[in-house]
């Protein structure tokens, strides 16, 4: 900082009065300048941040990847790998037994995991600028249970209860997500600013609403597939097909690298409605389609995994502790520790009780919704 | 009750130099019910470049909402505002946002963002995204450059890397001045800049607004409840009552005894300040004090 207040004397005064070389010399000394003060995201660490956080992520996926119901060894893991990679082909003689788990089941659960943590984490990290709040989840403020609800409804309709109709399931999830967003939307649009109370009530009372259809779903359905709906809605990650695991990847990817691009003006948009439109942003077309996007991805990520809670708030929260605000950072970054996090959470949930498993959002809860707590009763500066 | 005063009457057939032209505007909220008064009525008056001009009234007097209008925060339902020109509604927000910045009363920070990243945002009408980079893009030099000056000339230089709630009130106002200033828009309008800062932080901003008129030529139009501190720092003020222009012109045309009582329906004492000569407005002695 001393160095910042030492020279602003020496820098020139007027940036319109500058030109050529004289301009690109002082902004280089500028840049240097703010580099030093650590206070702004600057692309070294940024950099630094993501290729730490990507190598983790290979490695926690890799790692996680051994455990489960039969034990993959790293060395089959390495040799399965390797196969692959040399061959071109997943035959199984050429593989061996876990070789063949590996591929066919751990990996793409391990895979899909990560989508679904990620997902998540960039839709909470959205909603949370959207609303201004920095407990806003998707769960918890019912906009999974919305999308569960559409997904249960096209299950009823029988609309990709036998194949996995990838278009249409994430579509009912969908519409049903952005009619809970809509409603959050029109509470938050009425009151300004919707404090943080408010919007947990909201979110509960949505909630109690939602789960009441989706159990009188379940209810009026055949007894087999309806006991498949429940283990769903509390949240379970299996082995897709690498077909089905490509949509998925596709479908994230596309609407990640669209939320990526808008990080400037969620930025502002935290700032306020008001300086957000005196700063040139057409809140009202920004804001829709940030909504409509939080519910598209909501809806294809809870018709894959059913509603898994909590990521979204939790993973943000320490996100933002440790790299700070900026959501050119915040984003990509809450989106591979969502990942991850989603990752090892499912790892313990098929392991504490093998070869029995128990539904990863049970374990996201029991590990969220403390945190959560936590934050609510006695850290009151973040809540306001 | 006067309507007009001053050496120029409001209106558009004075807009020669104009900044901000204002004609005929009228204004009510959508959630009033429609046989409520309007909140902004016929308003008319003209910003000139390089001045300051103060919006002064009671509470309720539409002040905020004005301001609001000039910054295109709100939409009028008649009349015009008129910018070099050009009309407020018609400009892409991106554009508006390069001529006028605003400075809001309050601010609420919900994330932790430090002052230096506060201050860059106000660059935000000047960047593209592109999906060349799917915006994550640094700040330009440019931006570094105008930034940086901003925060000389506000004085948080110092405060880069603290996180705004962790500020004094004082030093907020400054930070988001600088936010304002890295918009390096011709216009700056302030609501209420004042407020609920203590005298000598209110000292600072007055010298601040002032000095950024004169050094940076900024057209600055600002909102106060605070008649004195207005008579000290404007150079012409618009009075307004219930939703209208009652009286327009420099302090000394504007803030009388006969104006004042019409306008605030009190008695009041107004003399000149012994420095500057400008009116200032103590209230009577209170009944039953001695």
């Amino acid at each position: 900082m001393a160095n910042v207040q030492a020279t602003p004397s020496s820098l020139p005064a007027s940036s319109a009065a500058l030109t050529g070389a004289v301009s690109v010399q002082a902004s280089q000394g500028v840049r240097a300048e703010w580099h030093r003060t650590g206070a702004m995201l600057t692309y070294r660490r940024w950099s630094a941040v993501m290729i730490g956080l990507l190598l983790a992520s290979a490695a926690v996926v890799v790692l996680c990847s051994q455990f489960g119901a039969v034990p993959v060894r790293l060395a089959d893991i390495w040799a399965a790998l390797q196969a692959v990679l040399t061959t071109g082909s997943s035959e199984v003689s050429s593989l061996g037994t876990a070789g063949v788990i590996f591929l066919q089941v751990r990996l793409p659960r391990v895979l899909m995991g990560f989508l679904v943590g990620s997902a998540l984490a960039s839709v909470g990290v959205t909603l949370q600028a959207l609303l201004r709040n920095p407990l806003a989840d998707p769960y918890v403020l019912g906009v999974s249970s919305g999308a569960a609800l559409g997904a249960s409804l096209a299950m009823l309709l029988g609309v990709g209860a036998t194949v996995m109709l990838f278009p249409l399931l994430p579509l009912f999830g969908f519409a049903g997500g952005l009619f809970a967003l809509v409603l959050i939307y029109r509470l938050a649009q009425a009151h300004g600013r919707l404090p943080l109370h408010s919007l947990l009530l909201a979110g509960v009372i949505l909630n109690a609403i939602l789960t009441a259809l989706i159990m009188f779903i379940t209810s009026i359905m055949e007894p087999n597939r309806s006991a498949g709906l429940m283990a769903w809605l509390m949240g379970a990650l299996t082995a897709p097909g690498y077909p089905a695991l490509a949509v998925v990847v596709i479908y994230v990817a596309c609407v990640s690298a669209v939320l990526m691009r808008n990080a400037q003006v969620l930025n502002v948009l935290t700032q306020g409605e008001e300086t957000a439109r005196s700063l040139g942003i057409d809140t009202e077309r920004v804001k829709k389609q940030l909504y409509v996007l939080t519910a598209l991805v909501t809806g294809a990520v809870v018709s894959v995994s059913g509603m898994i809670g909590f990521v979204g708030m939790v993973v943000p929260h320490a996100v933002r502790l440790t790299v700070g605000s900026d959501h050119r950072l915040l984003l990509p970054a809450s989106a591979l520790v969502g990942g991850m996090f989603l990752v090892v959470s499912d790892t313990i949930a098929r392991t504490v009780f093998a070869p029995a498993e128990i539904p990863v959002g049970i374990v996201t809860a029991l590990a969220g919704g403390p945190f959560f707590l936590y934050l609510l009763l006695w850290r009151k500066d973040r809540m306001t | 009750m006067t309507t007009s005063a001053g050496s120029c009457a409001a209106g558009p057939s004075c807009s020669i130099g104009a900044a901000i032209d204002v004609a005929g505007l009228s204004f009510r909220y959508r959630s009033d019910q429609p046989g409520r008064a309007w909140t902004l009525d016929e308003v008319s008056f003209a910003v000139y470049s390089g001045e300051v001009l103060g919006i002064v009234g009671p509470n309720g007097s539409g002040k905020s909402s004005l301001l609001k209008l000039l910054a295109g925060l709100l939409r009028p339902d008649r009349g015009t505002i008129q910018l070099a020109g050009q009309s407020v509604g018609r400009l892409e927000p991106q554009v508006l946002a390069r001529m006028v910045a605003v400075v809001p009363q309050e601010f609420v920070q919900v994330f932790p963002f430090t002052v230096a990243e506060t201050v860059l945002m106000g660059r935000f009408p000047h960047q593209r995204t592109g999906w060349w980079n799917l915006g994550m893009a640094e700040e330009s030099g440019d931006d570094l450059l105008v930034a940086h000056r901003a925060m000389v000339d506000t004085d948080v230089l110092a405060l880069a890397d603290r996180s705004l709630s962790d500020l004094s009130g004082g030093e907020r106002q400054r930070v988001l001045i600088a936010r304002a200033l890295a918009q390096e828009p011709s216009i700056l309008l302030l609501d209420e800049p004042m407020a609920f800062l203590d005298i000598n932080h209110q000292i600072d901003i007055c010298e601040l607004i002032r000095r950024l008129n004169k050094e940076r030529a900024l057209t600055v139009v600002l909102v106060s409840h605070d008649l004195n501190v207005a008579s000290q720092l404007c150079d012409r003020l618009v009075m307004l009552k219930e939703g209208r222009v009652c009286q327009t012109g420099t302090p000394a045309e504007t803030i009388r005894e006969d104006v004042l009582s019409a306008v605030y329906g009190c008695d009041v004492v107004v003399d000149a300040h012994p420095h500057t000569g400008l009116p200032r407005v103590t209230i009577p002695s209170v009944s039953g004090r001695f």
